[in-house]
C-alpha cells in the first residue's frame, strides 16, 4: 500500500536536489545558506517519522536560524528568456496545459477511483494522487519536450527561490498552534472573551459568539482551532442552553465566521502568505489586502445570519 | 493563568512590525511555553513533533518541478495568449467564472484547484492576458492587484464552497465536538445551514470581481492596498 511516507519520500528527494543545486550555484552569494535551508527540510520529510521529536524540534530550530536571520538568497536557476518562451509558446500551442491539467486531473480520478482500493491509504488519497500526478506529468514533459535531465529540478528550484524560507511558514505555524494548544492559550482566551464581554442577551450572545469565531481564527490561524474553544465558552453555554438557540445552525456558521478570520491573517500562511511569495507580489500582505473587503462583509453577513435565525429553529 | 496570552502579544507585534516571521513564531512559542510552566526541552519536542506531523502541508511543493518546466517552454505565455483571443473574456469575467467554479467543486467534494497547480501557472497569467487584452500594457501595481485577486478567488471559493461538502474536515470536527457535548448532528442538516453563507459569498465577492473591469477601464490606479508601507484599509473597497 503506498502511504503518505512514500510521498514524504518523494517531496525529501526534491528538498535534497534542490540543496546540491542551490550548492552548485555560484552566481548566489548565499549558496550555502539555501543549500543548507533545503537540505534541513529534506531531512525533516526523510527522516523526521523516525527522529525524536526532540531532534525533529533541533532540525526546526536550524530551519528558523538559517531562514530567519536571513542567510538566503535568490539562487539565478538556468531558465529561458521572454523571448525564447514566446517562441516555445507559439510552436507548441495549447498542448502545453496538458502537463498543467495532468496533475490536479489524475489527483481528481485517482482519489474518487480508487481511494477505497486498497492500494492507497483512504485517508490521505488526494496527496498520494498528486505526488502520483506530478510523476505523470514530469514522464509527459520529458517525453515530450525533451528537456535538459535536470531541468525540471532546477526550475523547481527556481520557484522554491521566490518562496524561500516562507515554504516552511504553515508548518511552523501549526507548530506554534501546537505550543499554544498544549499551553492552555485557548483556555485562557475563552475566559477572556466570557468574563469582559457584555453577553446577557440573547443578541449579544450570539453576535459575540461569531466576532470571537474570526477574532481567535485572526490569532491562531485556523478555525478548527477557534470552535472548540468559542463554542466551549460562548456557543453551547450561552446561545444552547441559557437562550435556546439550535446547536446545529449555530455550529455551521460559527465556522464559517471563522473562515472570514482565515482570510484576514497572515497567520494562515498557505492560504495568504505562501500564494503572495508564489506570485512574486512586492507586499507579503497583498493577497490578504485583496480579500479584506469580502471578508468583513461576509463576517457581518454571517453574524446577521446567525443573529436572525439561530433562535428561530 | 492568563501569562501564556503573552505570545499572542508577541506575534501580533512580530507580525505588525514585519519582522522576519519564522523569529517571531520561535519567540513566541517560546515565550508561551514558558509561561506556561513547560521546560525549555519540552518546548522544542512539542513543537519539533507537530513540525513533523504536519509535513503534509507542504507536499503540494511536488508539483513546481512540472509548473517549473512548462514555464520555461511558455505556459504563461500561451495561457495569456488564449485568453486574449478569447471574445469577451475579461479579466473580471474570468476570475469570476473561477471562483464560481472553485465554490461549486468544492461543494461536491472535487478536489481541484490549488494556488500551486492553477493559480500561479494558469489563472493570474490568464488575468493578466484577458486585462492587456481589454486596456492595454498594465502597470506593475495592476499586475500585482491582478494577480492578489486571483489568489483571493480560489481562497474565498474554497472556503465557502467546502462546507456545503458533507465529508469535509470542519463538518466533521463540528460534528464530533458536538457528540462530545451530548449534541447528535447530522452531517448533513450541518452542510445545509452552510449554503446561505455559500450564496452569500457569491454574490459579495462576485460583485467584487466584476467590479474589476471598471476599475481597468477607468485606468482608476489600484488602491493604494497593494504597496508595502501604506495602511491596511487603501480605498476601502476592492
Amino acid at each position: 500500500m503506498i502511504t503518505i511516507e512514500h510521498v514524504y519520500i518523494l517531496t525529501g528527494a526534491m528538498g535534497a536536489a534542490f540543496a546540491l543545486l542551490s550548492a552548485r550555484d555560484r552566481t548566489n552569494p548565499k549558496r550555502f545558506g539555501n543549500a543548507a535551508f533545503w537540505g534541513l527540510l529534506s531531512a525533516s520529510f526523510l527522516f523526521g517519522s523516525e527522529l525524536s521529536d526532540f531532534a525533529n524540534g533541533v532540525l526546526v530550530i536550524a530551519l528558523i536560524a538559517v531562514g530567519g536571520f536571513g542567510l538566503m538568497h535568490k539562487g539565478a536557476a538556468p531558465t529561458t528568456t521572454p523571448e525564447e518562451r514566446a517562441t516555445s509558446a507559439a510552436a507548441h500551442g495549447n498542448a502545453l496545459f496538458a502537463p498543467a491539467l495532468a496533475v490536479p486531473a489524475v489527483a481528481l480520478v485517482g482519489t474518487l477511483a480508487f481511494r477505497n482500493s486498497g492500494l492507497v491509504d483512504p485517508k490521505q488519497a488526494t496527496l498520494i494522487f498528486l505526488a502520483l500526478g506530478v510523476l505523470v506529468a514530469l514522464a509527459g514533459c520529458y517525453a515530450w519536450l525533451r528537456p535538459p535531465l535536470l531541468a525540471p529540478l532546477e526550475e523547481g528550484r527556481r520557484l522554491i527561490d521566490t518562496i524561500g524560507w516562507a515554504t516552511v511558514l504553515p508548518q511552523m505555524l501549526a507548530s506554534l498552534g501546537a505550543v499554544f494548544a498544549l499551553s492552555g492559550v485557548g483556555g485562557a482566551v475563552g475566559n477572556l472573551a466570557t468574563h469582559y464581554l457584555p453577553l446577557g442577551t440573547p443578541l449579544a450572545a450570539a453576535v459575540a459568539y461569531c466576532l470571537g469565531m474570526a477574532l481567535f481564527t485572526i490569532v491562531m490561524g485556523n478555525a478548527f482551532a477557534a470552535f472548540p474553544v468559542m463554542t466551549a465558552g460562548i456557543g453551547l453555554p450561552l446561545i444552547v442552553h441559557r437562550f435556546g438557540g439550535d446547536p446545529v445552525l449555530m455550529s455551521a456558521i460559527g465556522m464559517l465566521a471563522g473562515f472570514c478570520g482565515t482570510l484576514m491573517t497572515p497567520m494562515a500562511a498557505n492560504f495568504n502568505l505562501v500564494p503572495a511569495a508564489l506570485l512574486e507580489l512586492p507586499d507579503r500582505y497583498g493577497v490578504i489586502k485583496a480579500q479584506l473587503p469580502t471578508a468583513l462583509a461576509l463576517l457581518a453577513a454571517n453574524t446577521a445570519l446567525m443573529a436572525a435565525l439561530v433562535y428561530r429553529f | 493563568m492568563m501569562w501564556p496570552l503573552l505570545g499572542i502579544a508577541v506575534v501580533i507585534v512580530g507580525f505588525a512590525a514585519r519582522i522576519n516571521p519564522l523569529l517571531v513564531i520561535a519567540a513566541a512559542a517560546g515565550v508561551t511555553g514558558i509561561a506556561a510552566g513547560l521546560s525549555p526541552v519540552h518546548i522544542v519536542a512539542a513543537f519539533g513533533k507537530a513540525f513533523a506531523a504536519n509535513r503534509f502541508v507542504s507536499v503540494v511543493f511536488l508539483v513546481l518541478p512540472v509548473i517549473g518546466i512548462l514555464e520555461r517552454y511558455g505556459l504563461q505565455e500561451r495561457a495569456r495568449a488564449l485568453i486574449a483571443q478569447l471574445r469577451g473574456a475579461t479579466a473580471g469575467r474570468l476570475l469570476l467564472a473561477y471562483f464560481l467554479c472553485r465554490q461549486v467543486a468544492a461543494a461536491v467534494g472535487i478536489p481541484f484547484g490549488g494556488q500551486a497547480q492553477v493559480v500561479r501557472p494558469l489563472l493570474a497569467p490568464m488575468a493578466e492576458g484577458a486585462a492587456e487584452a481589454q486596456v492595454g500594457p498594465l502597470a506593475p501595481a495592476q499586475r500585482f492587484w491582478l494577480r492578489a485577486h486571483a489568489a483571493g478567488c480560489e481562497n474565498i471559493g474554497l472556503f465557502f464552497g467546502e462546507d456545503i461538502f458533507v465529508a469535509i474536515g470542519s463538518i466533521l470536527l463540528i460534528k464530533g465536538f458536538l457528540e462530545a457535548n451530548h449534541i447528535f448532528a447530522e452531517p448533513f442538516a450541518l452542510s445545509v445551514w452552510a449554503i446561505p453563507s455559500a450564496l452569500l459569498a457569491a454574490a459579495i465577492h462576485g460583485t467584487r470581481l466584476l467590479l474589476i473591469d471598471r476599475k481597468l477601464r477607468r485606468a482608476i490606479p489600484p488602491p493604494e492596498a497593494l504597496r508595502a508601507s501604506t495602511s491596511p484599509q487603501g480605498g476601502g473597497e476592492s
